[in-house]
């Protein structure tokens, strides 16, 4: 049951792939500016142009170009970026682990205070306490990730500088790293100086992405934590003498964390598509940022790359989380 | 149940001072010319980088200070309302559009038209939809146009998965089997009888697009890929004050202000309509 659902997902998954790629394989083709008279200096011949035409395969149809493409990214090989003239492939895993912790960093955050302010509102249910968690979460839902960004480099990047406002890491530290996960390899080796100076470039964009995802995982949680708090063996525990926070902590957050999943799991991908701009926001090196300087050099290659590897993170992300819920649900397990 | 009835019988003060605030911006824009203290494209270096009106060094006539080419920041954001208000409008009705209709024929007609438009939603929802309007406008050229398209183009997903889960909902209700009893065609039944009980629902998806729109058409201009750089946009003018935080953060804090009151006005409002229309909350 369970690995024929697999299996049926896995299938629509490589659907969604081939129709990404369509779609943007033939969006960059429409596009007028010729990615090739931008490479070369002024008073290139035509001869010149023609010869790196056929070296970047733009001399043959659509169809072909798309084909051959499709076979190259199939083996691994995404073609070679034409304003960086490097492989696209290697490209996109050396921006990746940065977009990447962006992301877990953020999501860790819109976990955490997401489901400490839905347990303190439940607990609190009917205070004030709750009503002011239920406007902060309105707001927070409200103002996009690219605002919160705007307001966090004014408040802790030119009010009170505490944080860095741009780059990954400062510039002038020697990095001793073998692998583009800066953070985690710091912790793993003890190099918490590091870690530290990272953080402190990872913070800020981190909290305005997750900000609008802890929103709504406060709302959802605080709304089914609610709905258990009611229920007879939740009053059970309650009668037995527990403290309102351990009855939450032990009896209700279990059964009240399922649609909360499903849910976090689509907006995870919301997130990540925010990466982009936020990225761009606090010159973050990400994989994001790299993709709007591809845009704006009209590099095919690299736009193509880069915007797959995304869907492909998408698309994974939808996977596992329903799987997730099939293994979690004692309904979908046994049915 | 009784506070989720109240929004119904008076008109709550968070939705008069978002309505306010909107119709203030909205009348500013229109009539720019007259209400803008200055023109908004008139650089004059011995003006740079003033400061807003109640710090030293403020100038008459220049209310909110200026930018780093001496240009106007209150005038630049009254004549940026009307991008951004142009585009909101235009792109969030076009969006609604493509997404109502998508949605309409997928929730009620089911089948193929369903499976074919379903696939796509989900070919969609698998692009960064951020990365896709920059895209997009890359490829159709900078302009207002380009910019209302690429909106359009990444966006009916929103209204298509909405719109087709609610027509789902109405076409398995009474009414519709007995107008198909009556003898009306499928067409008919789908436009006369379903869509109107579905508008309550494109209605408050189209106050929350206008605000996205905003957003949007900020974040392109804030790449600089919006509209041609001449014009002065909400977005163009934050990545002025981006780069000019440390010596002038009006130019930034301003358009900030603008764009979070008007993101908010408009979500406001639509979850107003949202809680008006719907027959459970109602």
């Amino acid at each position: 049951m369970l690995l024929q659902r697999f299996l049926i997902r896995l299938l629509t998954m490589l659907v969604t792939l081939f129709g990404v790629a369509v779609v943007v394989f033939v969006v960059i083709r429409v596009a007028p500016g010729d990615p090739i008279a931008m490479m070369l200096p002024p008073g290139a011949t035509d001869a010149d142009i023609a010869r790196l035409r056929a070296l970047y395969g733009l001399d043959k149809t659509i169809v072909q170009q798309f084909f051959i493409w499709l076979s190259g990214v199939v083996r691994g090989d995404f073609g070679t970026s034409i304003s960086l003239r490097q492989d696209v492939l290697s490209l996109v895993f050396n921006r990746l682990p940065a977009t990447l912790e962006l992301a877990i960093v953020a999501l860790l955050m819109a976990v955490a205070i997401g489901g400490t302010t839905a347990i303190l509102g439940a607990r609190e249910r009917g205070t004030a306490v709750e009503a002011g968690i239920d406007i902060a979460s309105g707001a927070a839902l409200s103002i996009p990730d690219f605002l919160w960004g705007l307001v966090l480099i004014l408040l802790f990047g030119v009010l009170v500088p505490i944080f860095d406002i741009s780059g990954r890491v400062s510039p002038q530290l020697d990095l001793p790293f073998f692998t583009q996960f800066y953070l985690a390899e710091s912790i793993l080796r003890l190099r918490f100086d590091l870690t530290w100076d990272l953080l402190k470039h990872m913070l800020m964009p981190a909290v305005a992405l997750a900000l609008p995802l802890a929103a709504i995982i406060s709302q959802l949680l605080k709304q089914s934590l609610k709905e258990v708090l009611d229920l007879d063996y939740v009053v059970l525990a309650r009668v037995k003498g527990f403290s309102e926070t351990q009855v939450i902590l032990r009896e209700a957050l279990k059964n009240a964390a399922l649609p909360t999943l499903t849910l976090v799991g689509v907006q995870f991908t919301f997130l990540i598509g925010g990466t982009v701009i936020v990225e761009r926001l606090f010159s973050y090196e990400g994989l994001g940022n790299m993709a709007i300087d591809a845009v704006i050099n009209r590099d095919l290659p690299l736009i193509q790359g880069i915007v797959l590897v995304f869907a492909l993170l998408f698309v994974l992300i939808n996977l596992t989380v329903d799987m997730m819920y099939a293994l979690l649900n004692p309904r979908l397990r046994h049915g | 149940m009784d506070e989720r009835r109240a929004p119904r019988r008076g008109v709550s003060p968070r939705l008069w001072l978002a309505g306010g605030w909107l119709l203030l911006a909205l009348l500013a824009a229109i009539f720019a010319p007259l209400v803008a203290p200055q023109d908004p494209l008139a650089q004059d270096l011995m003006l740079e980088r003033l400061p807003p009106f109640w710090l030293d060094g403020a100038e008459p006539g220049y209310w909110l200070g200026t930018d780093s080419l001496g240009r106007d920041l209150l005038s630049r954001l009254i004549f940026g309302g009307r991008i951004a208000f142009i585009v909101a409008f235009a792109a969030a009705i076009a969006t609604c559009l493509v997404g109502s209709t998508l949605g309409l024929i997928s929730g009620y007609f089911g089948g193929w038209a369903d499976r074919i438009i379903s696939r796509i939603v989900d070919v969609w929802m698998a692009f960064p939809p951020v990365l896709f309007a920059i895209l997009l406008v890359a490829v159709l050229g900078t302009g207002l146009s380009s910019v209302i398209i690429a909106i359009a183009v990444i966006d009916w997903t929103r209204f298509c998965r909405v719109i087709r889960a609610e027509t789902m909902g109405q076409s398995r209700m009474d009414y519709v089997e007995n107008a198909r009893i009556a003898g009306y065609g499928r067409i008919g039944i789908m436009l006369r009888e379903v869509l109107p009980n579905v508008v309550p629902s494109i209605v408050a998806l189209l106050s929350l697009e206008m605000g996205i729109a905003v957003i949007v058409e900020a974040i392109l201009s804030f790449v600089n890929l919006s509209i041609s750089t001449d014009d002065p946009t909400w977005g163009g003018i934050i990545a002025e004050g981006r780069i000019s935080i440390h010596q002038a953060w009006w130019v930034l804090v301003f358009p900030l202000i603008t764009l979070i009151l008007t993101v908010l006005s408009f979500s406001q409002f639509g979850e107003a309509l949202k809680t008006r229309f719907d027959p459970v909350l109602r």
